[in-house]
């Protein structure tokens, strides 16, 4: 019997992480040991000094391509980029979640504990500061993104999934304003996502059962002899699909998105609608492509409907809504299928090209919440969109920051929208996807509606008394937009640059 | 001097002026139509300088450019004429700064800004040279998709009644055309070897598979006949039309749709030329139904622009039926026609527009022996009227007889079905003459002081370069035809159709 090895960590390799993690720690400390008046600025600092120094690391740890602590975690091509992406995105995210200037004390309530509509909770709604727990809370989600990612056995991956979904929970409950609707939308969204959970270890479960381990390499080897039993691959296989198409927000697991990124502070859906989905399709394709590559002829057609039905769903529902976050969030559920039309191209273009979007995409989206987060009135934001009629002749700039965000997420040319769609779409014909590229054109076509829309109310109508101030952004709200629409414009402008870096980093290690 | 980098200097220049324009303040109204004018003739005498340049006997394309721009996908800024590009962006050199003269003071009255709109056309002009200069399948995707925003906005904010539902019907009819055109840019950049280089596509054209190239063909085509737009895909130009301030709608009809029936001449017949000859039953009766269509839809009009826009249709049926005849007559015509089209609409257009500017209403009933109160007017809109019809004598004739002729070698019946909508051209136009200018004139009118101005010195400075054009060209087409029909050969080529028996034009050298 030999001794007992310690796995060989690489502590460099797994430094993005671990400066995260680290500095989310820090900052609980913070908040006992700094006081309050001086706890935004220095969390903000604390957390966007951790994120930039990850940020570092990834790029000065860009060729690693290992397997490292008993090959549990993967770092490759794929997790640098997608690392490098989340911290990003993430960066620009931090900037919506510290302002402060947009609404006395920010977008955050002062004490998550007060009963809703008590004297306390109108106290703390006329200004009190927001919690300044958020930053450590988005540090641990960032943290758990990361490892959600690199992630190279279904437990490790699992555990991921929990550390990046219970800070996300409690964070959409703190709304400063409409905290019933917040806090509703965190309910839902913990409970679904605990059913979510629980079939993915259901999937993990059987997944061992069918290959003896839980690696993905495991998994791998065993798809390949046919000895094993094929119920419990499918079963596994489509109860983990579960659990990652539920953070998804594929169809018909997306049903929580539109109430969850309604209710939840803006800048938190901002970060979902940004970081989670690069971190749920970054582990979709991990395990697609490493685990489960050898049954593909299985899968592709379930998923390639899974798509087609996300995308109409998206798009169908987007036309009939009235909320200008609910119509954010259906035009990003049907962003999830164009997104799964890239991964189902199951090729190493298909892997460039879906990375690719989901840093596009990611800017964009994070762009357009930073202005609904400054469309407000007395009342907080005003989000109907009968409100931002004839706003483009109130604030005709962020009037047309937004119909620039409108008409990328419509797939114009010259915006990120047209790039990353012309990525995904070629990568899927290529793979001989064609069907779902045509769904992916009609249902962009049905979902042009409802932005044309928009467009149309914000230029074309007179503006009437009911439409809102947009408030003056602060310096982090002006410059998490500048960063989304120069991203916006550039990856539709000069996508070269990214697309070769996602080309050069699509090969994971198995 | 063919090294001169003219397209790419002739796409940029107009953009640059968009901008100078949008930046100007709104108080210096009268700076901004001032720079917007004198940028469109910048832009006119650097066309001219070009068509000079341009070798009649030279290359099929010439001045072609090429640079770097998304190396993973071959996507490149390539620009390159051929002899139907060249006459197009001369076509929208000539026409644009003839609107911004005949816009001078339409914005002035609203509550809208004026250099946003001189900006906004000259982003059209920016984006329509784009569109015919771009020799790369992705360039040309991109200006494609990308002349409907400045065109939306134009529409949409400074249009008549209607403009909201206008603009966004013609936002979303030509955004759906193409998006089926993405689909199949995306599937010839797959079958096609990974390139967007339009003379490599050409090369490999032969080697798709039948059956996926009618696929492809047909998203293309869809996407041209939306544009274009041929029956059935029409219904959003007359509103369009008809919301659109005048100025503006004279360059959506007299170019912008050109687009559509370019983009099949240099795209659909070509890349496809087995699909082609596989669709073109179906694309000449289409054609031959929108002739006869819209031209009945013309006569029950009430509203002066929508009935020029349905006018339009049925031209753009005759261009149809040229094309897809396969013949160089029918090429030729079909090309010329898109011209003189441009010329005699864009005209008519702006003629109406100084009616409606007068009357403040667009409604034939509303007017009625208009020409007792300003003869000159009514008689620039007679003549605009009889080029239209295609009167011999002006231009158009030249080019409807050419495409008749071309589709009477091949296709006899449709021709004689065609040449039917000549009667109801004359019909139409005469009726739409006679019941706004002629007989006894409506008492409302004489309670309007501005029907009493008959026509001012800018107006007749519009309307003077379209009308000696449309005469020059209908006596002596032969510079433009000669242009254009080394050109038409070669696509006929590419197609790999021969003329029926003896040609009458046959001077043209074919080009490699």
């Amino acid at each position: 019997m030999d001794k007992l090895q310690l796995p060989s960590i690489s502590y460099a390799g797994l430094s993005p992480m671990l400066i995260l993690f680290g500095a989310a720690c820090v900052g609980v400390l913070v908040e006992a040991a700094v006081p309050r008046r001086f706890r935004n600025s220095v969390q903000l600092t604390l957390s966007l000094v951790a994120i930039v120094a990850a940020f570092v690391m990834v790029i000065l740890k860009h060729d690693l391509r290992i397997k490292t602590a008993a090959e549990a975690i993967a770092i490759d091509g794929p997790t640098l980029f997608l690392w490098g992406s989340i911290l990003a995105l993430g960066a620009v995210s931090l900037l919506l979640i510290a302002e402060r200037g947009v609404e006395k004390g920010g977008p955050f309530v002062s004490q998550a504990a007060i009963t809703v509509g008590s004297q306390k909770d109108l106290r703390q709604a006329g200004g009190q500061p927001g919690l300044t727990e958020v930053f450590p809370l988005t540090l641990f989600a960032l943290g758990g993104m990361l490892l959600f990612v690199a992630a190279n056995d279904l437990l490790t991956m699992f555990v991921a999934l929990e550390v990046f979904s219970l800070p996300l929970y409690l964070l959409c409950a703190l709304a400063r304003r409409r905290r019933l609707l917040s806090q509703e939308a965190a309910l839902k969204y913990f409970l679904l996502g605990s059913y979510a959970s629980a079939f993915f270890l259901f999937g993990v479960a059987m997944l061992y059962g069918f290959a003896g381990g839980v690696k993905l390499s495991q998994i791998h080897a065993a798809v390949a002899n046919p000895a094993h039993s094929q119920v419990l691959l499918y079963a596994g296989l489509a109860l983990v699909s579960v659990g990652l198409l539920f953070k998804s927000a594929l169809a018909p697991f997306h049903v929580w998105t539109p109430d969850v990124y309604q209710g939840a502070p803006t800048p938190i859906t901002g970060l979902m609608a940004a970081c989670t989905k690069v971190a749920a399709f970054g582990a979709l394709l991990r395990v697609l492509y490493v685990a489960f590559e050898g049954v593909r002829w299985d899968f592709q057609p379930v998923l390639g409907t899974i798509a087609v039905l996300t995308m109409l769903v998206g798009a169908i529902l987007a036309v009939t809504q009235t909320d200008m976050k609910r119509l954010l969030a259906y035009s990003s559920v049907a962003n999830a299928g164009y997104l799964l039309v890239g991964v189902l191209a199951l090729n190493k273009s298909g892997l460039s090209s879906t990375m690719f979007y989901l840093v596009a995409y990611g800017f964009s989206v994070l762009a357009a919440f930073g202005i609904v987060s400054l469309v407000r009135d007395a009342e907080g934001e005003a989000t109907h969109l009968a409100r931002w009629v004839g706003l483009g002749r109130r604030n005709p700039i962020f009037a047309a920051i937004f119909t620039f965000i409108m008409l990328a997420f419509a797939g114009i040319p010259l915006t990120s929208g047209f790039t990353s769609k012309f990525a995904v779409f070629g990568a899927a014909v290529e793979g001989g996807q064609t069907w779902l590229v045509i769904f992916g054109v009609i249902t962009s076509m049905l979902i042009a509606f409802p932005y044309v829309r928009v467009v149309v109310m914000m230029w074309l109508q007179e503006p009437n008394e009911s439409t809102p101030a947009v408030s003056i952004p602060g310096g982090l709200t002006s410059a998490a937009l500048t960063i989304g629409v120069i991203a916006t414009v550039v990856l539709g402008v000069a996508p070269s640059p990214l697309l070769q870096l996602a080309n050069n980093a699509a090969q994971f290690v198995r | 001097m063919t090294d001169f980098p003219f397209l790419s200097i002739l796409t940029l220049l107009p953009l640059v002026g968009a901008l100078v324009v949008a930046f100007i303040p709104r108080a210096k109204a009268n700076l901004a139509k001032q720079i917007a004018l004198g940028w469109s003739l910048l832009v006119l005498v650097l066309s001219i300088f070009m068509w000079v340049a341009f070798k009649v006997d030279g290359d099929r394309f010439q001045f072609r450019e090429s640079y770097t721009w998304i190396p993973t996908w071959d996507a490149k800024f390539t620009f390159a004429a051929d002899g139907i590009a060249l006459v197009m962006l001369m076509l929208i050199a000539i026409l644009v700064p003839v609107v911004i003269l005949a816009s001078w003071n339409d914005v002035d009255e609203t509550k809208r800004s004026v250099p946003v709109y001189f900006a906004l056309l000259l982003a059209f002009e920016f984006t329509m040279i784009g569109v015919f200069a771009a020799a790369d399948v992705f360039l040309f995707y991109v200006f494609f998709e990308v002349m409907l925003i400045p065109m939306y906005f134009i529409i949409g904010s400074f249009g008549g009644a209607r403009r909201q539902y206008a603009a966004v019907k013609f936002f979303l009819y030509s955004l759906v055309g193409g998006l089926f055109m993405l689909a199949s840019v995306i599937g010839l950049w797959v079958v096609g070897g990974h390139t967007f280089d339009f003379s490599h596509l050409v090369a490999s054209a032969a080697q798709i598979d039948p059956n996926t190239s009618r696929w492809l063909f047909l998203g293309f085509f869809i996407a041209f006949a939306i544009k274009a737009p041929f029956f059935p895909f029409h219904t959003w130009l007359p509103d369009a039309g008809g919301a659109a301030p005048v100025g503006a709608a004279a360059l959506l009809v007299g170019v912008m749709d050109k687009v559509g029936t370019f983009g099949i001449l240099r795209y659909c017949l070509p890349l496809f030329p087995e699909a082609s000859r596989w669709f073109a039953p179906a694309a000449i009766i289409l054609a031959v139904i929108g002739i006869i269509y819209a031209a009945l839809l013309a006569v029950g009009q009430n509203d002066l622009k929508r009935l020029v826009s349905y006018t339009s249709i049925a031209h753009f049926g005759f261009i149809g039926i040229g094309i897809f005849a396969f013949t160089t007559q029918g090429g030729t015509g079909s090309v010329l026609y898109m011209v003189n089209h441009g010329l005699a609409t864009g005209l008519l257009f702006l003629v109406v527009g100084m009616f409606v500017a007068r009357r403040g209403s667009a409604l034939v009933s509303d007017f009625g022996g208009a020409g007792k109160l300003v003869p000159v007017l009514a008689g620039v809109m007679f003549f605009a009227g009889l080029a239209s019809l295609a009167l011999p004598g002006t231009a158009p004739f030249v080019s409807e007889f050419l495409v008749l002729i071309g589709t009477f070698t091949v296709h006899k019946a449709y021709a004689v079905i065609a040449t039917a909508g000549i009667i109801l051209a004359a019909a139409y136009v005469l009726w739409m003459v006679q019941r706004t200018t002629q007989g006894t004139l409506n008492p409302a009118l004489t309670e309007i002081p501005a029907m009493k101005k008959d026509i001012t010195l800018r107006e007749k400075v519009v309307v003077a370069p379209l009308i000696l054009l449309l005469l020059i060209l209908g006596f002596y087409p032969k510079p433009v035809t000669d242009v254009i029909n080394p050109a038409v050969q070669a696509t006929m080529q590419d197609v790999g159709t021969t003329d029926p028996g003896p040609t009458a034009v046959a001077n043209g050298k074919v080009a490699p």
